[in-house]
């Protein structure tokens, strides 16, 4: 089969790989038919993911169709079926999955050993996301491998399409826990920091959830006008105005109640000097992310507010704000998304019409033109926000 | 949840072991800041003490060992545990004795003899670093001859569960690799086969001598095995009983003669890495029903395969279930 595989460090390339098989009881091979490119993939791509290997199959976004299944998949599942499959791999019999918390299921990671040396303890196996997450081939290809199929396989019965239902094995769900870990009132400030496809979900979910005003802070203006126009936020251009004075102004002093961080691990700063000061710890490795959406939202946190961490961050950062953090009562919450907690309701949702993800979708593209995409998000050429492949 | 040391007696008891030469190896590591200091501070007064404050080249010679010494403090003093910096003392060691031995050479009389108490000074101190160096080595290899390992679990099922799955120990080779099989002959023994290198296997019998329903099982080989060794294992319930944390100690004969040797290769290399690798298995298998796989680890947890990693894509070869 054709997959698209990480080569090196800004490198991706398709290239001819073997059949996935059934290797486990619960496994099921699912012949993709369509797949996405992450955010987070751009880490990968950058190289600042650590244990990545040449060859490496990428991708965890994907749905499709059951082709083969083990003998022990319990769940109803059948051949034929069209499912769409969550980013975490979560066994459902440990205690972590048992409590909600699939993303850091406690036995779907076969190199545990690997993340505890970085991370402490080990989170949940990701699909095509580096060694250290599980060595998993991931799904930007024409067939994929899903261990745990019972738990991490949501079969699609009605015929919405795949563009509307796609999301849902990573960024809508990412985006709405974001907004959930806000623990919004009604009438509430929240900010996002990231008109990326998360950032977007995020603002339209903490609209969903009650909030009064969402604001959202990018430099892409064609990113924050689909912001505006289609989520129905605010926005600020952090290149043209400064941020912390702005939500002061919006929020008459006080600060967004809440304040999502929706970049992560190589964020920007308005200041090319504090960038580049960052970007430079970053290439000789004495800090691993650049956490300048982090700083921010910290800072311009309102007194007792909550500050929800859901970019992707992969090891150490330097100059957090412990000060402000500690003095005025804040609270961080984070995480990988615990997809498969919302995979069924959002699916309702969807259903329901309270939300279309499609509108994120700026590019389709056949499978074979995976490295091209890679080139054109990372780029943001084309008013690219999202990337669909199609094998 | 990973797999952690235990906090039992075995534990508490390797610990204290290692802390005499940790201790060992600080307080050389703070000898050594005490003679760089006083090596870049009081150059002149130590080659007149030495006995070569006539030569051009000691001070330069005696600045730069300060400098080094420095480096040995540091690497003694700065990491948490000391671990194999006592080698570079060694190093240092041999680089002043041949120092040491150069200047020996052509001296006579007084500079001679306080040359020689510097040479026998030194003899003494590169003793004790290397005392020092080989059992870190020692430690670092799990070679220390106590032929034991422990580890432990948390398992999200009750203790009834763990204990009966562990207890028919028909069930351990599904996730103790070392072990080939396991036949339970009759209500107290079993007959254990282990892998052993070169293709070959190990045999032992074994009988269980103390059995407490849902808290532990003590076992031990026969007398006459070719391989004497004994387990036990623990079960403990948390989370009001829903979950159970399994401790587990093994033991063996200490390796050394050659068929002890050939025991440890048949315990695994490192027994210690063993163990958890088993007990991360053993939890997926009785929490999942299967051991984790990844193109990447197709053959589930192990810290061997973690280091030889395969990219993350399919395998060509068909894998049975």
């Amino acid at each position: 089969m054709k997959a698209n595989c990480w080569i090196a460090p800004n490198r991706v390339a398709v290239e001819e790989v073997p059949d996935p098989q059934i290797l486990n009881p619960r496994d099921a091979v699912v012949r993709v038919t369509s797949s996405a490119i992450c955010g987070s993939d751009l880490h990968l791509l950058d190289g600042f993911v650590p244990t990545m290997k040449r060859g490496d199959i990428l991708g965890h976004e994907f749905m499709g169709e059951i082709v083969e299944l083990g003998e022990g998949v319990r769940d109803g599942l059948r051949v034929g079926d069209r499912v769409v499959v969550g980013f975490p791999i979560a066994c459902g019999g440990c205690s972590s999955c048992q409590r909600g918390l699939y993303s850091v299921c406690e036995n779907s990671n076969p190199n545990a050993a690997m993340a505890e040396l970085a991370m402490g303890h080990t989170p949940a196996g990701i699909f095509g996301y580096s060694h250290m997450m599980g060595g998993y081939a991931g799904g930007q290809a024409q067939y994929v491998r899903v261990p745990y199929a019972d738990v991490g396989a949501l079969k699609i019965t009605d015929d919405l399409p795949d563009e509307q239902v796609l999301f849902l094995s990573d960024v809508l769900p990412t985006g709405y826990m974001a907004a959930e870990l806000c623990d919004i009132k009604p009438g509430d400030t929240v900010a996002v920091w990231g008109a990326g496809p998360v950032g977007q979900f995020a603002a339209a979910s903490a609209y969903l959830l009650g909030a009064g005003s969402v604001i959202v802070i990018d430099r892409f203006p064609y990113r924050l006008l689909m912001a505006r126009d289609r989520v129905g936020a605010e926005t600020i251009n952090y290149e043209e105005t400064d941020v912390l004075d702005t939500l002061r102004e919006l929020t008459a002093g006080r600060g967004p109640d809440a304040c999502i961080d929706a970049v992560g691990m190589e964020g920007h700063h308005a200041s090319a000097a504090l960038h580049a000061y960052d970007r430079a710890k970053q290439a000789v490795k004495a800090e691993t992310d650049r956490p300048h959406a982090l700083r921010e939202a910290i800072l311009s946190c309102r007194n007792g507010g909550t500050i929800s961490a859901i970019g992707a961050y992969g090891g150490f950062i330097d100059k957090f704000p412990m000060g402000s953090f500690m003095n005025r009562s804040l609270t961080m919450r984070s995480g990988q998304a615990h997809v498969q907690r919302y995979m069924r309701p959002l699916l309702e949702r969807i259903r329901n019409g309270e939300i279309d993800p499609s509108f994120i979708i700026t590019h389709t593209m056949r499978l074979e033109d995976a490295p091209q995409g890679y080139d054109i998000f990372k780029n943001k050429q084309e008013e690219c926000v999202k990337v669909v492949l199609k094998p | 949840m990973g797999v952690r040391s235990a906090t039992d007696a075995l534990g508490i008891e390797r610990a204290t072991q290692d802390r005499g030469t940790e201790g060992l190896a600080r307080l050389l590591g703070w000898f050594s800041l005490g003679l760089g200091v006083t090596a870049l501070a009081a150059g002149s007064r130590l080659s007149r003490m030495t006995g070569v404050d006539d030569s051009r080249t000691a001070p330069v010679v005696l600045r730069a060992a300060g400098v080094r010494e420095l480096g040995h403090a540091a690497a003694l003093l700065v990491p948490r545990r000391p671990g194999l910096g006592a080698w570079t003392r060694v190093a240092g060691d041999i680089m002043d004795l041949a120092a040491t031995g150069q200047a020996l050479r052509h001296r006579r009389g007084d500079r001679q003899r306080r040359l020689t108490y510097v040479m026998t000074a030194l003899a003494g101190i590169t003793a004790v670093d290397l005392y020092v160096s080989v059992r870190a080595t020692l430690r670092r290899r799990g070679m220390t001859g106590t032929g034991r390992a422990y580890g432990s679990v948390t398992i999200n099922r009750a203790p009834e569960q763990a204990y009966g799955f562990w207890h028919d120990f028909e069930n351990l080779p599904r996730f103790m690799y070392h072990l080939q099989s396991v036949r339970i002959t009759d209500d107290r023994r079993s007959q254990w086969i282990a892998k052993a290198p070169g293709g070959r296997s190990v045999q032992w019998q074994a009988e269980i001598i103390e059995d407490r329903p849902n808290q532990l099982i003590r076992w031990r080989s026969v007398d006459g095995a070719r391989v004497p060794n004994s387990g036990v294992v623990r079960f403990t319930p948390v989370a009001g009983g829903k979950a159970t944390e399994v401790r587990v100690e093994l033991e063996y004969a200490p390796p050394g003669r050659v068929l002890g040797a050939l025991v440890a290769r048949a315990f695994g290399e490192n027994p210690q890495q063993q163990i958890s690798d088993d007990l991360r298995r053993f939890k997926q298998v009785i929490e999942t029903g299967e051991i984790t796989r990844s193109d990447g680890t197709p053959d589930g947890p192990s810290v061997r395969s973690q280091v030889k990693q395969r990219p993350a894509r399919p395998l060509a070869t068909h894998r049975s279930v």
